[in-house]
């Protein structure tokens, strides 16, 4: 089991990315950021944050894509994990999608055909705090953390403090 | 609740708040944002309507259709079903269609649990009303509304007062009101002339009471049953208005209920015998609100039951 | 034919041979030999079981069983003589039907079918049948009953109490208030309160049981209850007797076993009239057939087709199997708890009844000169119940798939063998009166 990210590398991706959301957007005026539950829905409230304190609020909420995944029958039924989407709504918004880790891009996926039922976006970016390559679909992430190239018999695990007791990120080999 | 929802006996109590927090976030997305859901996509339900009721066939309908799953409506005029084709031939016919699931109502008590027990069929079967014996959807739907008019309930009804007025006897709303109500932690008083209370409710757990009027001093929701005035040809009670003036609610009732106190009724009401005009629109009533709830538990059921991996149902030969 | 019974045990312990010849028993000692030999392997050889309430279904039901199907699974039990209901299509109240009956059961020649009248004409409890006709026809019937019904009217009770004093009859009443059982489903009490069926209280059986116990003692007649079901009938019947009335009762196999919890998953099997009742009910049943109160068990044996109880509850008949597998659940009911030895249990089902019918012939004690009726029944054995192994042609047993103690080996019908090895010998005809 190795540390890829500590506390401290995170926030410092996280502050990155909000300033790439600013210049690729030439500004917030149209931006929505929603994060993938669960982890995503924490790491897009925190980048909101730090996008207030570059340049201004920015509206954040969260999109749950269970409903949409291609994988329903595989498993016993999940349950469902919250969905806000900010009163602004997204028709005609840019949209930013935050989610912790880009693996196959089915739930990326899956999200996009959630958003699809919604609304139409003017755009819709991704941003994620690690991507560690083996796509299945043709997405990719507009605003990445760290790329980590990882084997697919090893397992990402992301911590966040908002309900694990830390921050980090870490590879662990097996499943 | 495994492969069927027959009775509310097959929920534990966090299954049943598990189906209730579903229907909440269902009713965030469906009813705003998205209508429709890819979840069910593929999936065929049946509703199978041995007795009339367009009211909870069309709840069962619209759940199913904004799962995108595909349905299918036999009901019982007009159809092999009104021309005394035996359940199990009926049942045979869809398993043959391929059904994943069948939402039953028929007048024999037991019924659904005879199609799910019988071999017929491997689908999974939804107890839309059985006979006199219970309504499990119906009871979800009142606790989701009884939920959302008291936001502090969230994993328990722990505190909570209910009382259920009117003919318990002959209810299926009744039975699994109780058995819900009983199981989240609610205090539940049924209300009734003694005609319409069944032999064996000693081994119910709920206070019984005679006076309509020191029962609902203090509760926090008053549960309203339908009431049918053929019960009058039987001698369960004298007449509509002795009746209503022993357990109807009426303005005088309505007005001694606290600020906070809900009204329900599972519908259709006979207005002027167990709920005055007055009562059914006051702003106390939820019924409204009970009949658009009922489509987002419902879904959140038909979800819980086909949302996930199919079971290998085996069908006897 | 001549046979001679090799090693059988008497209900004493004492184990000896028996011969059997022109359907009396010849003689009874050790070292015999006459005729074709039979060795009853040390087994329990006790006169051959009467049952005084069964359903034939025929004329009328015959999909459901007839006569000689009847007749195989009563010799399969270990019975030697059953009456027949009159709940029939055409109902058997007239001497036409009655002696048509009779004559089916001697052509089948595996049992002795005694056919029961309908008291009322066409069971429809306003009219009084040819009680005497019957009386007096080829099948000599002294039981009437209108089995399936309750003779509901209070006069008319009377009346007919009253006319078959004529030829010392019985009046075996089937104690259901009608009005208090409309649409009445299974047992009224919390079960049915919980599954939402339609109660069968038990006040609606013990109200026609008083009165019509007092209706008995006003003429001084005889009155025989079937299938007694409560603890307050019970009672009942005990302060009859007490009184000194000539009342009878009788509680079927199954009442004696199950309760209505078994109804919990709606499987219409346990679907019967009366119905099946509490653990109370169930214990004190029990104790009456102990201590006499209750004088006999019958099987209320009634086939129903699969397709009236392949269904959902209430479209599902009432009714349950029971011939072949009554000694048995006696057996495990009373043997098993020690409430009966084996000669109260053969007090109950065999001695008792045919006194009661005055089936001469029948429930006698195995002695020589005796007629041979007979069956021996290995009381060691267990046998699990099998519905496609039955003899009757319908299948509707409660006890599928349950062990149960004692089995019937063989079986002699006015010294004929008619059950060998559990299995139907092809029947001669071997009736008598």
């Amino acid at each position: 089991m190795a540390t890829v990210l500590d506390a401290g590398e995170i926030g410092r991706a996280l502050k990155r990315i909000a300033h790439e959301i600013v210049e690729h957007n030439h500004g917030l005026e149209n931006v929505v950021l929603l994060g993938i539950p669960t982890r995503g829905a924490f790491l897009g409230t925190r980048i909101a944050n730090f996008l207030g304190e570059i340049a201004g609020p920015v509206p954040v909420g969260t999109i749950d894509i269970t409903l949409h995944r291609d994988d329903l029958r595989l498993r016993p039924p999940r349950p469902l994990l919250p969905t806000n989407i900010p009163t602004s709504g997204i028709e005609g918004k840019d949209v930013v999608l935050v989610d912790d880790v880009l693996f196959s891009g089915r739930t990326i996926r899956a999200a996009l055909d959630a958003l699809g039922e919604i609304g139409r976006p003017r755009s819709v970016q991704l941003a994620v705090l690690v991507d560690r390559g083996h796509r299945e679909l043709p997405i990719r992430a507009d605003y990445v953390g760290k790329n980590i190239p990882t084997s697919a018999l090893e397992t990402v695990r992301v911590h966040l403090s908002e309900i694990d007791n830390e921050d980090s990120v870490e590879i662990m080999a097996g499943a | 609740m495994d492969r069927h929802l027959l009775s509310i006996n097959d929920l534990s109590a966090s299954e049943a708040i598990q189906i209730l927090n579903t229907a909440s976030e269902l009713s965030k997305i469906s009813d705003g944002p998205m209508k429709k859901l890819p979840t069910l996509r593929g999936r065929t339900v049946v509703n199978l309507f041995f007795e009339d009721s367009t009211r909870t066939r069309i709840s069962f309908e619209s759940a199913a259709k904004r799962l995108s799953a595909d349905v299918i409506n036999f009901s019982a005029k007009g159809s092999s079903v009104s021309k005394g084709e035996s359940l199990k031939d009926t049942a045979q016919t869809l398993q043959a269609m391929g059904a994943d699931a069948v939402v039953i109502r028929h007048g024999a008590s037991g019924a659904a649990q005879r199609l799910a027990d019988s071999g017929w069929i491997s689908a999974s079967v939804i107890n839309a009303g059985d006979g006199t014996h219970e309504h499990p959807t119906q009871a979800l739907l009142d606790a989701y509304t009884i939920r959302s008019r008291f936001p502090d309930l969230r994993s328990n009804f722990n505190g909570l007062k209910v009382a259920i007025v009117g003919d318990i006897l002959h209810s299926r709303v009744a039975r699994s009101n109780v058995l819900l109500l009983t199981k989240l932690g609610a205090k539940v008083t049924i209300v009734a002339p003694p005609t319409l209370i069944p032999v064996g409710i000693t081994d119910w757990d709920v206070d019984v009471s005679y006076d309509f009027d020191s029962a609902i001093k203090n509760v926090d929701v008053v549960m309203m049953l339908r009431v049918q005035s053929e019960r009058m040809a039987d001698s369960f009670f004298p007449s509509e208005r002795e009746y209503s003036r022993g357990y109807g609610l009426d303005i005088a009732r309505l007005n001694s209920l606290k600020d906070s106190t809900i009204v329900m009724h599972p519908g259709p009401m006979n207005r002027g015998l167990e709920i005055s005009a007055e009562s059914a629109d006051s702003h106390k009533s939820v019924v409204l609100a009970q009949v658009s709830n009922g489509v987002l538990v419902r879904m959140a059921v038909l979800y819980q039951l086909l949302g996930g991996a199919a079971f290998s149902g085996e069908v006897s030969a | 034919m001549e046979y001679t019974i090799k090693n059988a045990r008497m209900l004493d312990g004492a184990i000896v041979d028996v011969e059997i010849s022109n359907g009396v028993i010849k003689n009874i000692g050790n070292g015999l030999n006459s005729g074709e030999m039979l060795d009853a392997q040390k087994h329990l050889l006790i006169p051959g079981l009467v049952d005084l309430h069964t359903h034939l279904r025929e004329p009328g039901r015959e999909d459901s069983e007839t006569v000689a199907t009847g007749s195989a699974a009563a010799a399969k039990g270990g019975f030697t003589a059953i009456s027949a209901m009159a709940n029939t299509f055409p109902v058997a109240d007239t001497a036409g039907v009655v002696e048509q009956v009779f004559r089916l059961g001697r052509e089948a020649g595996l049992c002795d079918v005694f056919p029961i009248g309908a008291v009322t004409q066409g069971l429809e409890g306003k009219k009084l049948a040819e009680l005497g006709a019957m009386a007096n026809s080829k099948a000599q019937v002294r039981i009437f009953s209108d089995d399936g019904k309750c003779v509901s009217d209070p006069l008319l009770m009377r009346r007919a109490l009253e006319y078959v004093k004529t030829f010392n009859g019985i009046i075996a009443q089937h104690a259901q208030e009608p009005a208090l059982t409309v649409g009445s489903q299974m047992n009224e009490g919390i079960v049915s309160s919980r599954l939402g069926l339609a109660g069968w209280p038990a006040v609606a059986e013990e109200a026609i049981i008083a009165r019509d116990i007092l209706l008995a003692e006003h003429v001084g007649s005889r009155l025989h209850i079937c299938h007694l079901t409560t603890a307050g009938g019970v009672d009942l019947v005990r302060f009859a007797k007490a009184r000194g009335i000539q009342v009878t009762a009788e509680v079927t196999p199954h009442h004696l076993l199950l309760t209505d919890e078994l109804v919990s998953n709606y499987d219409p099997v346990f679907k019967v009239n009366p119905p099946l009742r509490t653990e109370v009910d169930v214990n004190a049943l029990r104790k009456g057939l102990a201590d006499g109160t209750i004088d006999i068990v019958g099987t209320d044996h009634a086939p129903h087709p699969t397709e009236d109880k392949d269904c959902e509850w209430q479209s599902a008949a009432f009714g349950m199997v029971g011939l072949e597998t009554a000694l048995s659940v006696v057996a495990k009911a009373m043997i098993e708890t020690k409430l009966l030895d084996w000669n109260g249990l053969v007090n109950r089902m065999s001695i008792a009844p045919a006194k009661i019918a005055g089936y001469t012939n029948h429930g006698q004690n195995v002695a020589k000169g005796s007629a041979a009726n007979l069956t021996i029944v290995d009381t060691t054995a267990n046998w699990i119940v099998d519905r496609n192994t039955l003899a009757s042609k319908s299948k509707n047993t409660p006890f599928q798939g349950m062990t149960l103690p004692t089995q019937v080996l063989h079986t002699f019908l006015n010294g004929e063998l008619v059950l060998r090895n559990s299995k139907i010998v092809k029947s001669t005809n071997g009736g008598s009166n």
